[in-house]
């Protein structure tokens, strides 16, 4: 009972406006902390890989990129079937919010992971199961976005939209998998595998830093755009008025 | 230094991929931050115009 009360409160968009505000700083310090020992770990400390040399360094982008990628889309994916299901608002604006988030780390994802592609395999790209389905992600954030954008009526943008982004969400464990179900140039995984990580801790460290580095500016990221989604959505509510300078 | 700069020969994929990093790290900062922005100016304008009718 007392849960409801408080969920019902910080789904409250006031609250929720004012809550998001305060945790901001809360997720995004640790962020860049984070990502800066990580990405420092990965360049400068750890050892070179006895087979890829240097090259190897750039797992430290790669991997947490795509990582973010996928949660995003599951906190994408998720949120939009809460609104659609309950009909809450702030959970389409999470929705929303997450898109070019997660569009832009699975740009990210593929990027480097293309420039780790040509000195490792002798090509940028190849249609393989894990990059083929990596970029069909990538054009379901932008499907996503664009059908949003279609629509001038917000609430039908949102029901829509959560469709689309429901659809897709088959594509997630696809890409999880597809090292496994497929022959894939792509190699096997090497952190959340059976029998533990296959890396030494000095390369594991900082990787792990900088996923979740990455997992929290998410979550900063994601409380600044939904206060933004919030202020659009409550467009004749009398608390805008009372916001003055905050 | 040199050699940090030099990747053991892999500078010319490693860097690149750092760099798009941080491009993307930039990006979503100034993007969120401008939509917040943005979204924060028009319900103040909002405000002030419901202010002003209800006068």
């Amino acid at each position: 009972m007392a849960t409801w009360t408080w969920f019902h409160k910080l789904a409250s968009p006031p609250h929720f406006y004012r809550i998001a505000g305060k945790m901001i700083p809360w997720f995004a310090i640790p962020a860049a902390l984070l990502i800066a020992a990580g990405l420092y770990g990965g360049l400068v400390l750890a050892p070179a890989d006895y087979q890829q040399g240097d090259a190897f360094r750039i797992i430290y982008l790669h991997v947490p990129a795509a990582w973010l990628s996928l949660m995003c889309y599951m906190t994408m994916a998720i949120s939009a079937a809460v609104g659609l299901i309950w009909r809450i608002k702030l959970s389409h604006a999470l929705a929303a919010a997450s898109a070019p988030i997660g569009a832009s780390f699975a740009l990210l994802a593929l990027a480097t992971g293309s420039l780790w592609g040509k000195p490792m395999w002798g090509t940028y790209w190849t249609w393989d199961a894990r990059l083929t389905s990596e970029l069909i992600l990538f054009f379901l954030y932008l499907g996503y976005m664009a059908l949003r954008s279609a629509f001038d009526d917000l609430t039908r943008a949102d029901r829509a939209s959560a469709v689309l982004a429901l659809v897709g969400s088959v594509n997630v464990p696809i890409i999880h998998f597809s090292v496994t179900w497929w022959n894939s140039l792509h190699q096997g995984s090497t952190v959340m595998r059976k029998g533990g990580p296959a890396m030494p801790v000095s390369m594991l460290a900082p990787l792990l830093m900088a996923a979740a580095g990455f997992t929290l500016l998410y979550a900063a990221l994601a409380c600044i755009r939904v206060r933004g989604e919030v202020l659009i959505r409550e467009r004749n509510a009398t608390w805008l008025k009372e916001l003055g300078s905050a | 230094m040199e050699d940090f700069l030099h990747m053991g020969g892999y500078a010319r994929f490693v860097w690149p991929a750092y760099g798009l990093g941080f491009l993307v790290l930039a990006w979503n900062i100034w993007s969120a931050l401008r939509v917040q922005r943005d979204a924060l100016a028009r319900a103040r304008r909002r405000a002030e115009i419901g202010r002003t009718e209800g006068e």
